[in-house]
């Protein structure tokens, strides 16, 4: 499988090396789809600037990224396009290890409840078989690096790569079972854009089944091994702040990375929710209405992790999608970081319903987002409602496709224990209902 | 959401949109076009009023009392212009000097691609001259711009001789609050293109120009005279620009509002307007007259001088003064205090026209449908290929539920990756091809062949288009295997909704094109299959493909002038229409060449992959 994979990644590798320099680099990289004012790298470039003149990068409101990343930028910014190129591979292959690694770890699972007989007969077209297994990681590594969105985002050199970069590295990590590096990437993620934090979750139900430890909240060994974590993770970002503050100084960054993520001060608009509303909003309702739409991203964790507290890593795919519809500034890149788990739900696709309809959507909102940006602030014909009645429905079909995956997964969940062909009492076929 | 979650409903739905669905697609069609046909039935239109409060009910008095002046001007400038034998920069210089204006000039050259026949150019050297009357009540940050073209020969003399002679007249004035530029461009939209590009600061096409010595503040409105006689009858005002954009509706209903209170008959796309409207020749006058005006718009070229204006978000349109035999005349005086009324009322504007519509189309001057009333004509067409999506999408969703073993599953969607793949690229590089080639090889045709540089552009496109035709046989040759059932309506499924997106976007930025190709392409896309004969579909094809729809659409725009062409100076027209188009491209940017090009055409030889499906 190496030699697939080899080619995949000379394959993306080219196509980005040739797109930087073509012309449409410098267009892309204007695109609000794209670059959010926290990913932006005309804003690096700005914060860079400002270090080397010995000021603090945050003075004037521009740049919005964390310390680390200008320090990053500090040293590699000459070689920042290899940077960024190598951001995406590192994400797909890192994807591709944490697939195949979970990927295995299903088939073994299925094939101790097989033996045990544990599935209704009439489910054996559900058992998942090793030969379609075979190129789901190849085929995730594919969806991420071959992804126009994945494209253009690292065309644009919007952060976001690296952020995903980071986010694939905590899953490698943590479904490698590695609890330390886990809370350490995760860390890492929260410090760059805080919404990972949800993916805690995840994170510990993942590791607690790996080690044979009941989610019970009775159990010592259960409140041991959170605090265990919590302790880490805890203790890794103390030692972030700590870093950044000694590397810039003061706590400028504090209020300036992260009260721009939460207070939303900046109403650019983008493919999220936030900036037609508060843009619209009065402004004694908006500390109100910010605390609502904040909570909302970290709300569905709880019912989330509940729900599927069996089934972490599609807890964990159903959290990245959440975090990129709601997050206050999202790009096309936080939505590729989710899309690419769609192969691994492939097994899936005779239970969805709208993913004909979801599709083209998706699909149809991708091609107007550019056609009323143009029709707006170029031609003037058009205003602000017709681009963010796009963003709307974008997100709807968003929330549609994450939600039919979740139905899907939970209704073969179902069909696994009751049986695939279901009877009413009186013997007529019966259909499952969401309601 | 009880569609989206109830099995049952959803059931029924699908079933009965799959059973009905070439049904459905017929009505929808039907419905479309009549729905199209319908909106210039007054009784289905808005009548046109004026939205900007500031243009409305604020009274101003036209004085322009110098017509008589404006046409001795016009003489000496005629005199001038001859003596030359080019623009009279030097004599227009003293003459605006002389009127008060701070006074500048712009040198500017442009090397067409290749000549242009139609105004017989290749090199192209010129100079802007303008005048800017400094507004003496404001603090000169906006601006109005008049201009009128100096023509060859001895055309729109008097528009030159009027606008100097109001510029005389509204340099003493001293209401003004926006500064006036004055502008005489020559070379028409090429000069236009120069001055706005230094104007703004950009440069977009490549073209060589000197930077501009002065300016006045951001430009609110503009007007481009043109007049050709010493008296006329009326008045025509022409809207459409580049791409297709349309300057905002209260500049016609200004224009409208003026001829109504100075008694000029006025008139769009030449026509005057009826009071007949239940009557079948009332009828189909303003769906001619409305006709006329989605293909102007569809050609997506500038209809004037205007039409470069619109691009930088000022609102622009064209005055032409029309001189026939009718028997009632009116004076330069009174054009002057028209342009006057107009220039007084947009000086009165606190904002840009933004209050009414920017997405319009008039069958009559009096009478508009806006973007509500049209959309759905084009939503029908676009809907036939949503429906016939889904109706394939079915069919290729069915089977794997039915079959037992997965692996028969997976054998039948691989080869569906790589037909639809192949296709699709060996169409788009074709595209780009057609897109390419004219220009880039023209010596090389030139060399070979006897023709003109013009006519090789022309040709040269023609052959990569025809070409195209013998595609899908080499393609049937680069993929190995043998298309499968299941291929080709993947191949569908994916040209359908890659045709629904294209035209979806095309019709937001230029409905008049998006609906045009529609109307020719949705049939083709919506019911072509591998098994229909073969010889008799491929004509239906080529008839209703990309290039024979310019082709028909030169003949009905011909129609509707009430100058019918016959056969033979009908393709010449068609290729001098075509060599436009390009120039188009390279010279403004007109983005049609491109579209129909790299995306409509590939699209279209999709479809024809389809219909010879082996």
């Amino acid at each position: 499988m190496a030699a697939p994979l080899t080619l995949l990644l000379i394959v993306a590798v080219t196509i980005r090396a040739v797109l930087y320099r073509s012309s449409l680099a410098e267009l892309i990289a204007e695109r609000v789809e794209v670059v959010s004012p926290i990913t932006a790298w005309k804003r690096v470039i700005e914060g860079l600037a400002l270090l080397d003149l010995g000021v603090s990068p945050y003075s004037g409101d521009v740049f919005h990224e964390t310390p680390l990343i200008i320090y990053l930028f500090h040293f590699l910014v000459d070689y920042a396009e290899i940077t960024f190129m190598l951001a995406d591979v590192i994400t797909a292959v890192a994807l591709y290890f944490a697939v195949r690694d979970y990927n295995k770890k299903v088939f073994r699972k299925q094939k101790f409840a097989l033996e045990a007989d544990r599935y209704p007969h009439d489910c054996l077209e559900l058992i998942r078989r090793p030969k379609e297994m075979f190129y789901i990681p190849l085929k995730v590594a594919m969806f991420y690096l071959l992804n126009p969105f994945t494209i253009l985002s690292c065309v644009a050199k919007s952060t976001c790569g690296l952020n995903n970069a980071v986010i694939s590295l905590f899953i490698l990590t943590t479904i490698k079972g590695n609890v330390l590096l886990s809370a350490v990437f995760l860390c890492l993620a929260t410090y760059q854009s805080i919404y990972p934090l949800t993916l805690c979750a995840p994170a510990m139900l993942y590791l607690m089944q790996h080690q044979f430890i009941p989610v019970n909240f009775r159990r010592v060994s259960f409140w041991w091994f959170v605090t265990q974590y919590l302790f880490m993770f805890l203790g890794s970002l103390l030692v972030l702040t700590c870093l950044s503050f000694f590397l810039l100084g003061s706590w400028d960054y504090m209020s300036s990375v992260y009260g721009f993520i939460l207070s939303v001060p900046d109403l650019t608009p983008n493919i999220g929710l936030f900036w037609y509303f508060f843009a619209e909003m009065f402004e004694h309702f908006r500390l109100f209405f910010l605390c609502v739409f904040q909570i909302n991203v970290f709300f569905y964790t709880i019912p989330l992790s509940i729900k599927l507290k069996e089934h972490p890593v599609f807890l964990m795919f159903m959290q990245l999608a959440v975090i990129s519809i709601f997050k206050s500034y999202p790009t096309v890149g936080d939505t590729a970081l989710y899309l690419a788990f769609l192969p691994v739900w492939g097994h899936l696709h005779r239970f969805l319903r709208n993913i004909f309809l979801v599709s083209c959507v998706l699909l149809a909102c991708s091609a107007l987002f550019p056609v009323l940006w143009h029709l707006w602030i170029y031609a003037g014909s058009a205003n602000s409602n017709f681009y963010y009645a796009i963003t709307l429905l974008f997100n709807v079909a968003q929330i549609l496709l994450v939600s039919d995956y979740f139905y899907a997964f939970l209704r073969r969940e179902h069909h696994l224990t009751s049986g695939l062909y279901l009877k009413k009492k009186d013997g007529s076929e019966a259909t499952l209902v969401l309601k | 959401m009880g569609l989206l979650s109830d099995p049952n409903r959803r059931r029924a739905l699908i079933s009965m949109l799959t059973r009905l669905n070439a049904p459905i697609c017929m009505l929808c069609y039907c419905a479309g076009v009549c729905w199209f046909m319908g909106l210039a039935f007054e009784p289905f239109t808005l009548r046109t009023y004026m939205s900007e409060n500031a243009m409305g009910s604020t009274m101003v008095e036209e004085r322009f009392p110098a017509g008589e002046r404006a046409l001795a001007t016009a003489r000496e400038f005629a005199a001038h212009k001859k003596k030359v034998g080019g623009m009279p920069v030097d004599w227009l210089v003293k003459t605006m000097q002389a009127r008060g204006l701070e006074v500048f000039t712009q040198s500017f050259s442009r090397v067409l691609p290749f000549p242009d026949e139609n105004k017989e150019r290749y090199i192209v050297k010129g100079t802007n001259v303008y005048g800017i009357l400094r507004a003496p009540r404001a603090p000169r940050t906006e601006a109005l711009v008049l201009s009128a073209p100096c023509s060859p020969g001895d055309n729109n003399n008097q528009a030159v001789g009027l606008l100097l002679g109001l510029a005389h007249y509204f340099r003493n004035q001293i209401y003004w609050a926006k500064d006036i530029i004055f502008l005489v461009n020559e070379h028409d939209l090429i000069g236009m293109q120069a001055w706005l590009e230094g104007y703004h600061h950009t440069n977009t096409t490549g073209m060589k120009w000197t930077p501009l010595q002065g300016r006045g503040g951001s430009i609110q409105a503009a007007l481009s005279l043109e007049l050709s006689s010493d008296v006329i009858t009326s008045l025509d005002i022409v809207l459409e620009g580049l791409n297709g954009q349309l300057p905002n509706l209260d500049l016609a209903n200004l224009f409208y509002a003026f001829c109504q209170k100075i008694g000029v008959l006025c008139t769009i796309q030449g026509r005057l307007q009826r009071n007949d409207w239940d009557s079948v020749s009332g009828y189909s006058h303003a769906v001619q007259t409305m006709m006329l005006m989605v293909m102007k718009q569809a050609s997506g070229r500038p209809w004037g001088d205007h039409g470069l204006f619109l691009r930088y978000h000022i609102e622009a349109a064209t005055i032409s003064g029309i001189n026939s035999f009718r028997q009632y005349k009116t004076d330069l005086t009174t054009t002057g205090r028209l342009v006057e009324g107009m220039y007084r009322k947009l000086n009165n504007l606190l904002e840009r026209l933004h209050q009414s519509y920017f997405f319009y189309l008039m069958p009559s001057l009096t009478h508009f449908v806006s973007i509500g009333y049209y959309m759905p004509a084009f939503g029908l067409l676009a809907v036939i290929l949503l429906l016939r999506a889904l109706d394939l999408w079915v069919q290729l969703v069915a089977p794997p539920a039915r079959t037992e073993d997965g692996i028969a599953e997976i054998e039948q969607s691989s080869p569906g990756v790589r037909s639809v793949l192949t296709p699709l690229i060996i169409s788009h590089l074709t595209g780009a091809a057609l897109y390419l080639m004219p220009v880039h090889f023209q010596e090389m045709a030139v060399e070979h062949f006897p023709v003109s540089e013009t006519e090789a552009v022309v040709l040269t496109a023609i052959a990569v288009y025809t070409a195209g035709l013998a595609l899908p046989h080499n393609t049937h040759r680069l993929v190995s295997g043998e298309g499968t059932e299941q291929g080709w309506r993947v191949l569908k499924l994916v040209a359908v909704l890659y045709l629904a997106v294209l035209l979806g976007c095309t019709a937001l930025i230029n409905f008049s094109l998006g609906f045009i190709l529609a109307l020719t392409m949705v049939p083709v896309a919506a019911f072509v299959t591998p098994d229909v004969p073969k010889v008799l579909s491929a004509i239906v094809f080529v008839i209703l493909s990309p290039a024979c729809t310019l082709l028909f659409s030169v003949f009905l725009f011909q129609e509707l002038q009430d100058m019918p062409v016959s056969l033979q100076d009908g393709w010449m027209l068609y290729i001098s229409v075509i060599s436009q188009g390009i120039l188009d491209h390279y010279l403004f940017g007109s983005l049609v060449y491109p579209l129909i090009a790299l995306m409509v055409y590939p699209c279209w030889l999709l479809f024809w992959n389809i219909l010879f499906w082996k």
